[in-house]
């Protein structure tokens, strides 16, 4: 054989980079499905670390944000955990009443703003579908031979999702809190005395993370560390229809179809791009966006440098407006 | 097909030493054969199984899962031998370790972080590349600039103190010997190890570093608790030892690449903006870091063949990156895999890009015609391909 024969990278074009499969659905709890997503080619996916999540795209250009709660040495899956809200905006019942083993949907990121630290010990404390970026957390402070306790509340035992993965393998660290059996989470035991040698992360809804804050007001700067999902204002629904790209510099405009990511496309009409992981995570192909906004689905922009729409990672970012332009 | 099938086959053995002189100054030959050779093959030698072709290489890199870091990237495996200094937290751990010390420096050398330098450092090679033509036509491109601006740039941007600079090349010409064998190259500098340890460890502390560097922020991050204050020095510690010699030898591969290709230098003239494909496309086919090991997890089927739980494997990035084995500015060097790939790619690779950037656009500002004045010379390191010098003959714009 000749030296030839040495591959290439398999171009992405063939499927977005950012296009998954529910590759399994299945009920966790009362009221909440867990789905399993897998690249359509069993591709490995982006690697995450423990309090990622990930935007999830619906077909209706839905976007909700998810913890990643599966298991990191599995790169072909990632596993989310969807909770049915009543009173939600529709993205939870289409998770738990329309999609299906096989069907597609856009993914984002993963993105961690809720990364463990290191400690000697840590106190998790989760109120219900908040145990999902926890659950990741606890496997990893076992691994590392940390000292920890898990405190989880839920309304009722049969809704807190993932009850027997936990008490299964880890005991006496784990303390569950149904409502109805045991009353509120009992935080003034709990975080009364402040550890130095102690992180606490809580995620769950709104009121439970005011209370730990409140508890943890007289602990040290920093000890307390808590995720809170704030659904992104969004200027422009996600889309999933093409859209213009204007290279600057090149002097072209191209379309760019849902199958193309906007970097191949930039590519066929002459533009030096130069990447390298092509998964959003590497950030090599940064690119400054002159208009239009950009559809973000990268691991690596904060928040707020999303927000400014100045800047794309076009290997898996897209667009939100029927225009952009690239200073390409 | 059945594992018992795959277990079948039997992996082509090569008794050639990798890390013998002839091949560190000149390791095509054996790259090739070793492509041709297989997809795996096994290095009677060392006990190792080799991968030369960028499939298998790229394949390994990503998967951390399975080749693990932790246990050295070198060939001493760490299951077994003693360090000769504690364990790299970046390069020389995996997951969950690897995780925190990782996201602390990807964030201090993010792109949007390093915008601040941009400026400063156009300017730095403006100044340095008019000292140099000052100085005549004919000059050593390899101390003159490939040294000079990464010298001049980083340890600044680090925030390490006046004294003692002349240290960092050694130490890293040191700290990337000792991933190969213990052979002569390693032996050279027995005695230099304990005093430049030394002097390395001393920058990495607190009170030795600026206030507004990478370092005082890796430090900063220790007071928010996303490190431990035993864990920030060594941090630091990684940006010194990777941080210059690579940049270094990146760009002299980048120099050497574009005087012995008078086209491409013009194609870069003509087109400024192709200075971030140029000094990737030299970094691909010139590979300053030619090699990494990883020790496998588990049997790892690979090709058909195993790679046996506990075993090393050698990854030549070189060899995978030889194809084609032209310098051309007008391919798209993307994907290639002379930085890694996955979680364990150059965490700097934004830094090295930004300096190359400077100090090209300030060359080909002012150098109209660029070429070899005299033989280049290289430098044997077990992991790196160095240089000693490259005379340059430039004509002015």
């Amino acid at each position: 054989m000749v030296a030839k024969s040495v591959e290439r990278p398999v171009p992405r074009s063939a499927a977005n980079a950012a296009t998954l499969t529910v590759a399994g659905k299945e009920d966790v709890a009362e009221g909440v499905v867990s789905l399993t997503l897998a690249h359509p080619d069993r591709a490995r996916l982006p690697d995450w670390t423990p309090g990622s999540h990930i935007d999830l795209i619906l077909p209706d250009g839905t976007t909700r944000q998810y913890s990643l709660c599966g298991d990191r040495w599995d790169a072909h899956t990632y596993r989310i955990a969807v909770l049915r809200e009543p009173a939600g905006r529709g993205g939870s019942a289409y998770v738990h009443d329309e999609l299906r083993p096989g069907d597609r949907v856009g993914v984002g990121g993963p993105r961690n703003h809720f990364p463990l630290v290191p400690s000697h010990t840590y106190l998790f404390i989760a109120g219900g579908i908040g145990i999902t970026p926890l659950l990741p957390m606890v496997h990893q402070a076992e691994l590392l031979g940390a000292n920890w306790q898990l405190l989880y509340g839920g309304r009722t035992r049969s809704s807190m999702a993932f009850r027997e993965e936990l008490t299964g393998g880890h005991g006496d660290r784990v303390h569950l809190v149904p409502q109805d059996e045991r009353g509120l989470l009992d935080l003034t035991a709990w975080l009364g005395e402040p550890r130095p040698d102690t992180k606490v992360y809580c995620c769950g809804p709104a009121p439970l993370l005011t209370a730990v804050e409140a508890a943890c007001a007289h602990w040290p700067p920093y000890a307390l560390r808590t995720e809170r999902f704030t659904a992104a204002p969004r200027t422009a629904p996600v889309r999933n229809t093409p859209f213009e790209v204007e290279l600057r510099r090149t002097g072209r405009t191209v379309t760019v179809t849902p199958e193309v990511s906007v970097l191949e496309a930039a590519r066929r009409a002459g533009a030096d791009v130069l990447s390298s992981c092509e998964q959003g995570t590497c950030g090599t192909c940064l690119t400054p966006v002159l208009a239009g906004r950009p559809d973000h689905r990268d691991s690596i922009l904060t928040d707020h440098e999303r927000a400014a729409d100045d800047c794309m990672f076009p290997c898996v970012s897209r667009s939100r407006d029927d225009r952009l332009v690239l200073d390409l | 097909m059945t594992e018992a099938l795959e277990r079948a086959l039997v992996p082509p053995v090569s008794d050639a030493d990798p890390f013998a002189h002839d091949v560190l100054l000149d390791p095509e030959p054996l790259h090739q054969a070793l492509r041709e050779a297989g997809p795996v093959v096994y290095l009677s030698r060392y006990d190792v199984r080799a991968l030369a072709r960028y499939e298998q290489v790229h394949a390994a890199l990503v998967n951390w899962q399975h080749f693990e870091s932790g246990s050295g990237v070198g060939l001493a495996n760490f299951r077994y031998e003693e360090t000769w200094r504690p364990p790299s937290l970046l390069l020389e751990a995996d997951p969950p370790l690897h995780d925190a010390p990782r996201r602390v420096l990807r964030e201090i050398l993010a792109p949007p972080a390093l915008h601040r330098l941009r400026a400063s450092w156009y300017a730095l090679a403006e100044a340095l590349v008019d000292q140099v033509l000052d100085g005549g036509r004919e000059f050593d491109g390899f101390s003159a600039l490939a040294e000079a601006f990464p010298l001049r740039a980083f340890p600044d941007a680090v925030g390490l103190g006046p004294g003692g600079r002349e240290n960092l090349l050694p130490y890293g010409n040191m700290a990337f010997n000792s991933f190969g064998p213990r052979n002569d190259l390693v032996a050279a500098d027995a005695d230099r190890v304990a005093g430049l340890s030394a002097w390395v460890n001393a920058q990495c502390a607190r009170e030795a570093l600026g206030e507004d560097g990478f370092g005082a922020r890796i430090w900063a991050a220790a007071d928010r608790g996303e490190l431990t204050y035993e864990q920030a020095p060594l941090v630091v510690r990684s940006l010194l030892t990777a941080g210059v010699d690579t940049t270094v030898h990146g760009l002299a591969a980048c120099l050497y690449a574009l005087a012995t290709h008078p086209v491409e230098w013009q194609r870069l003239r003509d087109r400024p903006e192709s200075v971030r494909v140029a000094f990737d496309e030299a970094v691909r086919w010139q590979s300053p870091v030619q090699t990494f090991f990883r020790t496998a997890t588990a049997d790892i089927t690979m090709a058909g063949t195993v790679v046996p739980e506990g075993t090393k494997i050698l990854m030549f990035l070189g060899a995978a990156n030889r194809d084609p084995d032209r310098f051309d500015l007008t391919r798209d060097p993307s994907g290639h895999v002379g930085f890694g790939m996955g979680i364990h790619q150059c965490v700097g690779q934004h830094v090295a890009r930004l300096e190359a950037e400077a100090l090209l656009t300030a060359l080909a500002r002012r150098v109209d015609h660029l070429e070899l004045a005299g033989p280049p010379q290289r430098h044997p390191n077990n992991t790196l391909r160095s240089w000693t010098s490259l005379p340059l003959r430039v004509r002015p714009a």
